[in-house]
């Protein structure tokens, strides 16, 4: 019985996973994380996922803070926009990378109307990507837990 | 039976040492993860000045693989001076940068690798074969 619901699970992980691939919202970076997680360290997915979204909130709580200025400091901007950037890169998250590509354009060309609007852009991929980060998660966490039980 | 390139490699890279040098936590973890799996010891630090710490603390790797933008010592600096210094570990800068003056500025500080971020798995076996072919 649980051989089927942990089948039935995996094959949900994967389809889950391919979707988010399809929509762009990974990028095949993910894979390369997902296949560093065997039996030696079999939470380093989700443990992967919570420091990107401990970070990404903490960063998106700061770009906030500094756009919200009367005159804005563009090289603060930047190296936090450069930090997101990176963090995405590292973990698949491609849309939100290329939401930070943006801000970061528009932080070189010094518009404070084009960083907010690529900030709104980011702070809505990112909690589109939080949703499904959870629900991999939980999927994650599930199969865990049958596989610990076998 | 034929052993796996990744069994290969494992076997080859027994013994090499590493240091990760990079401020973001997401990218220490990966790459810790990425050189533990090849069987590689390893250490991480947070900036370029503990990297020169642990150089001036008698550390000695075998590879260290060195952000370019961190707070305190970026790698630039870093790398110029753990050369200055002596240092002969294979130094590969991994970064997001892609401006090509930066990258420059960052090879001639004292390079002998450079891999754009994100490091795979083939990116870091292709490091590793030059420090096996050097050794």
């Amino acid at each position: 019985m649980n051989q089927m619901a942990l089948a039935a699970l995996k094959t949900q992980l994967k389809n889950f996973v391919q979707s988010m691939f399809d929509e762009g919202v990974l990028d095949s970076q993910f894979s390369q994380i997902q296949a560093l997680q065997d039996s030696s360290n079999p939470n380093f997915v989700d443990e992967v996922i919570t420091l990107f979204c401990t970070d990404a909130e903490r960063i998106i709580t700061e770009l906030n803070k500094y756009l919200g200025y009367q005159s804005v400091d563009f090289s603060k901007l930047d190296t936090y926009v450069h930090q997101l950037k990176g963090s995405s890169s590292s973990i698949g998250a491609h849309r939100l990378k290329l939401a930070c590509v943006n801000l970061r354009q528009a932080s070189d060309d010094r518009s404070k109307e084009g960083c907010v609007r690529a900030l709104n852009s980011i702070t809505r991929e990112y909690c589109l990507l939080r949703s499904k980060f959870q629900t991999l998660i939980q999927l994650e966490r599930s199969i865990i837990a049958l596989e610990t039980n076998r | 039976m034929a052993q796996s390139r990744h069994a290969v490699e494992k076997e080859q890279s027994t013994k090499i040492t590493a240091l990760v040098v990079d401020d973001n936590r997401i990218n220490r973890t990966i790459h810790r993860r990425l050189l533990s799996n090849l069987g590689i010891e390893n250490e991480v630090v947070g900036s370029g000045k503990e990297a020169v710490d642990a150089h001036c603390s008698g550390k000695k790797f075998d590879l260290i693989l060195m952000d370019m933008e961190m707070p305190i010592m970026n790698g630039i600096e870093a790398t110029r001076k753990l050369r200055e210094m002596g240092n002969r570990s294979m130094i590969a800068g991994v970064s997001s940068r892609s401006m090509e003056e930066d990258i420059q500025e960052f090879i001639e500080a004292g390079l002998d690798d450079y891999q754009e971020k994100p490091l795979t798995m083939s990116k870091l076996i292709s490091l590793i074969r030059k420090i096996s072919l050097n050794g």
